[in-house]
């Protein structure tokens, strides 16, 4: 039985490393400026892990195979190196493992949360609120008018809050149920949440990031293809949080310029 | 050292009463064995939601007959709807991961061995244990009772996020009563958690036999230990959080709710509170949750492989001090949980790198482990087979917490069915085997009677093939982008998806199935397994140098037990067999400890 268990494990270990390695489920394909780095990161950690894992299970395989029901007249053995040397692989494989991975980690992590948005990045603002997104456009201004939380209403569809009566720069403002932006133009991304905590996920654009309560968080990015992606909730925000989703149009800046110019009639 | 006589004079005697022998016992070996049989249903509750939302979410509107006698309005037409789902689905986590995963190994097993294997009659303070029994199930009966109040159990998943948590009713069914009834459970939970770490601390520091020095102990006693210190300060933790939270429902205050809140366009009447303050209090719990469920099997499954291999661990105090550096370095990670919270992205990398070091330890673990084994005269049987079966899922969920370490993976694969499945094999399926482990091993001392091996390797196939056919997937799942807590896959790109859930779905049908073969071990073997020896694997420690099996009321007869030796002498050269027990006079030339 020990034999047959250790080759249940090496055939597990290769069984669970060929999707892997043949990437039948894996990640969407990178549409962002900052994706690059991520994706190495992901590469990189998944070469480390997969080889911790396979050398880990064969040697965990092996040792059962050869050091079970063993002859009652044999002696135990010590393993060579003894404890020392477990202690040192760990302390130098592992640690120099972490190290470089924590070091370039950073890298990638700072392109992201480290870098301001250029001074001509686009700003849009998204709303988050169950169970759905809203989006805003500054309109020819360049200005978002202020929030009112207690103007907020599904009902009136004023989803903003927005008093365009009385506040100026809200009167051009574009809110949309769906998001588009033009392709090669970086997006300054201004996110808050009218009600419970929610998340803004568009695995393409190599972005997760929570909406918090109390808190406005920005993001920023560049999409680099044109097509259309889905943006999805990932905090668990309610009943309908399965269904929390927007559409994301990459488009071109002609066709990015039309569709602003429709929905700003249709406000 | 301590007194010993002040010990022998305060021994009690054996309640003749039935009520105080089997319910209100202050014996610790009863209340560990009451906390196993709790554990015990808590699993078959907690087993039977997730086959009820596997099922949902293989076939999204099949209707499971008899669903609706579970929930009033959660089933029409027994077909399961949204916030039915996210209710069970908090339901299974919060049963599991408190009252299965710290439970059994800790609570159960801890209870009943930790005293014997020091050398003890009970523990310093029964009635504190008898309490800590007894809350832990008046809180098991508050939680699953919200079934039946109100709108149902809460829906915001164990961890309970803020403000949606907090707010009440208007953020969804069972967000109200549920939740305070949620929260009531844990508060609760956590007291007796506490009572039960003052009393493993002091009986190990404490009450220690003669001879019995720290190192004597055997490294179940020590996971036991290094738990309950773990156990003190978290749940203190969690204690008020809870507390804070119910004050949030029915005081009117506001502390993890801010203000301008509008739901169902209505201004909600809180401001002032933040909502991250809830993710901070829960997770400087929550990351060493993971370890107060994990450390116990480390221990037990040492100690069980131990026996089985007929040799020590290459080093005994590295495995000693690799779980302390656990516990302590589990409350500087807890961060990584939050990486796109909003926290400020420098922390982000604050908390990455004591994630990244944590693998040290955790290596350092599995390779004593593995290295081990080199030499073994290893016997295969139940409880060695799931012992050998922790270490290979120990890896396997280990090594995809480099992802989750690491701010910039964890963009990709945060709230995905990745991070479900790295928790469910390293500190579920683990933990679980874990448990099973000391399971068939300890049976025999807490029954007196042998489980069937057989239907124990069955158990065991079945398990070990079923877990890896569960859990594994779930990976490929997350970084194909595909979000947890979701009770249907939505989402276009989610589409070729669903036919891998179904896959899991079948996988955890079988592997469920498969742990009702333990269950009816369980009870044929209490009731008609073989007749147990006193000392059965030919073990070592003072467990089975008990003058009865089970042991009698004060453990250890008239005379506690004297230690001579550290807590694993087998291959001992010139003794008779290959082991000396810790309470046997003879000299031994013993195998040292090499580090």
């Amino acid at each position: 039985m020990a034999k047959l268990f250790a080759v249940t494990i090496i055939v597990i270990a290769i069984l669970s490393a060929i999707p892997i390695l043949r990437h039948t489920w894996w990640m969407a394909e990178d549409i962002s400026t900052h994706g690059a780095p991520i994706d190495e990161q992901m590469s990189e950690t998944m070469a480390e892990a997969g080889i911790s894992f396979l050398a880990s299970q064969f040697i965990l395989a092996g040792f059962i195979w050869k050091f079970s029901n063993t002859r009652s007249d044999e002696k135990v053995k010590n393993f060579p190196g003894g404890a020392k040397a477990m202690v040192w692989a760990a302390v130098l494989l592992v640690g120099t493992e972490v190290l470089a991975l924590g070091v370039f980690g950073v890298k990638a992590w700072a392109n992201v949360y480290f870098t301001p948005p250029s001074a001509n990045a686009m700003p849009i603002q998204v709303q988050s609120g169950q169970f759905a997104f809203y989006f805003r456009y500054p309109g020819p201004d360049g200005k978002f008018g202020p929030i009112h939380a207690d103007r907020i209403s599904e009902a009136t569809q004023n989803f903003y809050g927005l008093d365009t009566d009385h506040d100026q720069d809200s009167k051009d403002d574009i809110v949309t149920a769906q998001m588009a932006i033009p392709v090669n133009r970086e997006i300054h991304l201004l996110m808050h949440t009218k009600d419970v905590g929610h998340s803004f996920f568009v695995p393409e654009l190599r972005v997760q990031q929570d909406f918090v309560p109390g808190l406005d968080l920005t993001l920023h990015f560049t999409a680099t293809k044109v097509g259309r992606y889905e943006i999805v909730c990932t905090q668990l925000c309610g009943l309908g949080h399965y269904n929390m989703k927007a559409y994301l149009s990459v488009l071109s800046q002609q066709d990015f310029d039309d569709w602003l110019k429709k929905q700003a009639a249709l406000q | 050292m301590h007194d010993m006589s002040k010990h022998e004079a305060v021994a009690h005697h054996a309640p003749t009463s039935f009520i105080a022998k089997h319910i209100f016992s202050l014996d610790h070996k009863v209340i560990g064995k009451q906390y196993y049989g709790l554990a015990l249903l808590a699993a078959l509750v907690g087993m039977g939601l997730s086959w009820l939302m596997r099922l949902h979410l293989g076939w999204t509107s099949l209707a499971i007959p008899g669903l609706q006698l579970l929930t009033k309005n959660g089933a029409p037409g027994n077909v399961m709807t949204p916030e039915f789902y996210l209710q069970l689905m908090t339901m299974h986590a919060t049963i599991m991961v408190f009252f299965v995963l710290t439970t059994a190994p800790f609570a159960a097993f801890g209870n009943y061995f930790l005293p014997i294997q020091v050398g003890a009659e009970d523990m310093p303070f029964p009635h504190f244990n008898m309490m800590s029994f007894w809350v832990t199930f008046v809180a098991f009966l508050v939680l699953v009772s919200s079934f039946f109040v109100g709108q149902g159990p809460t829906l915001g998943g164990w961890t309970q996020y803020a403000p949606l948590s907090a707010i009440g009713e208007v953020g969804g069914p069972g967000e109200g009563t549920g939740v305070v009834l949620w929260a009531i459970s844990i508060g609760l939970f956590c007291v007796g958690q506490l009572l039960g770490a003052l009393n493993f601390i002091t009986t190990t520091l404490d009450m220690r036999t003669r001879g019995m020095s720290l190192w004597r102990l055997p490294l179940s006693a020590w996971a036991w230990f290094i738990t309950s210190c773990m156990g003190l300060t978290a749940f203190a933790v969690l204690m008020p959080a809870c507390i804070l939270l119910i004050l949030d429902h029915v005081a009117g205050t506001s502390f993890f709710v801010p203000g301008n809140i509008v739901i169902n366009d209505q201004m909600q009447p809180h401001s002032g509170g933040s909502t991250l303050l809830w993710q901070h209090l829960f997770w400087f719990f929550g990351h060493p949750e993971v370890y107060i469920a994990i450390v116990p099997g480390m221990g037990i499954v040492s100690h069980v492989l131990i026996t089985n291999m007929r040799k020590p661990m290459l080093s005994h105090r590295v495995l000693v001090y690799s779980m302390g550096a656990l516990a302590v370095l589990s409350y500087m990670v807890y961060g990584h949980h939050m990486f796109v919270s909003g926290m400020n992205p420098v922390s982000s990398l604050a908390f990455s790198f004591p994630t990244l070091v944590i693998t040290i330890p955790s290596t350092i673990l599995v390779l004593i482990w593995l290295g081990s084994l080199y030499g073994a005269k290893l016997r295969i049987n139940a409880a060695s087979l799931f012992g050998l079966g922790f270490i290979s899922m120990f890896i396997s969920g280990g090594v995809s917490g480099f992802f989750l370490a690491q701010p910039s993976t964890d963009i990709m694969l945060h709230a995905t069915y990745f991070v479900v499945g790295h928790f469910h094999m390293v500190m579920g399926v683990a933990a679980m085997f874990g448990i099973f482990a000391g399971t068939y091993f300890w049976f025999p001392k807490m029954f007196g009677r042998m489980m069937n091996e057989t239907l124990g390797k069955v158990h065991f196939w079945l398990s070990f093939v079923g877990a890896y056919a569960i859990f594994m997937p779930f990976h490929y799942l997350g970084l194909a982008g595909n979000v947890r807590r979701y009770q249907a896959f939505t989402p276009d790109y989610m589409q070729p998806l669903i036919p891998l859930h179904r896959f899991i779905t079948v996988s955890a049908l079988i592997t469920g199935a498969a742990q009702l073969v333990f269950l009816y071990n369980l009870i044929h073997s209490r009731f008609r397994g073989e007749p147990a020896t006193d000392n059965p694997w030919q073990a070592t420690s003072l467990e089975w140098s008990t003058p009865t099996t089970p042991p009698p009321h004060n453990n250890f007869g008239d005379k506690l037990p004297v230690v001579y030796h550290d807590p694993y002498q087998y291959g001992v050269e010139g003794s008779v067999g290959d082991y000396v027990m810790q309470t046997s006079p003879e000299k031994v030339k013993t195998a040292s400890d090499e580090a």
